[in-house]
């Protein structure tokens, strides 16, 4: 089974699979994110287009307001 | 003036006299940051925030009451300069946008990310880790509440770090002592970054 990792949890990769597909798999309703794919930063307008590849490592940080 | 940083680590005074920061967002972290950086002996700041002083402001942000109304870049930077009269200041007062974030910040080394909503740390990190992606931006994230000390930590991924919870948010209310906390973890990281390079 092709996968990938999301903060460490292993999930399954699916062909076509948007930064959004994950979001929603990982159950990520939090919006204000944020989203990295082996490394490189997706910005929020590109995640209903970012294609995640098999094998990927994906970071997902919640951000807090507060300063 | 050399005798401001007699008491400094070694090799900092010279490595950070040369160093440029931006920082985004002169409320509770970018004030104290700001304070704790020139101290530091940080060559240059930039500074950039539209706000006006308040006296909700007063719990945490290094403002005075005779400085309620008056532009937060203005008086902070006669504070900035009341430390050091040779760190260089360069203000922007005005409300950022993405845009703004090359002309304004370009030439700094790191970016200390201070502002208060979070869907500004949003773009703000979004648009510089992708411009600058070998510079570090350094967010302030989840800092709300009082005490859980032990919570407070440093993360990071690649050149984006985080300093704080990452899970209280200012509905929690804003305390004194853990925004300073915060803010000066993200002092003391771009410090730590500064003299390793």
């Amino acid at each position: 089974m092709d996968t990938v990792t999301v903060n460490g949890n292993v999930i399954a990769w699916k062909e076509g699979m948007t930064v959004r597909n994950v979001l929603d798999e990982m159950k990520y309703s939090f919006r204000l994110l944020i989203i990295k794919v082996n490394g490189g930063i997706v910005k929020r307008e590109n995640w209903d287009d970012f294609s995640v590849p098999k094998n990927a490592d994906i970071k997902v940080i919640h951000l807090m307001s507060g300063g | 003036m050399s005798d401001i940083f007699a008491k400094n680590a070694d090799g900092m005074t010279g490595r950070l006299s040369r160093a440029v920061i931006g920082i985004a967002g002169c409320g509770g972290i970018g004030s104290n940051v700001a304070v704790s950086l020139v101290r530091a002996g940080i060559g240059k700041l930039i500074i950039a925030d539209f706000d006006i002083v308040e006296a909700s402001n007063l719990n945490r942000q290094y403002y005075f009451i005779s400085e309620i109304g008056k532009s937060k870049v203005t008086v902070l930077k006669d504070r900035l300069l009341q430390i050091n009269p040779d760190c260089e200041i360069t203000v922007h007062d005005k409300e950022l946008r993405r845009n703004d974030i090359g002309p304004i910040f370009g030439e700094a080394e790191i970016m200390i990310e201070a502002f208060d909503r979070a869907e500004s740390k949003q773009w703000l990190i979004e648009e510089w880790a992708t411009n600058y992606p070998e510079k570090p931006v350094i967010s302030g994230n989840g800092l709300s509440g009082f005490g859980n000390f032990e919570s407070l930590k440093v993360r990071r991924t690649g050149n984006i770090w985080f300093c704080g919870d990452g899970v209280t948010s200012s509905e929690s209310g804003l305390c004194s002592a853990r925004v300073a906390i915060v803010s000066n973890m993200q002092a003391n990281l771009a410090i730590e970054l500064l003299m390793k390079n």
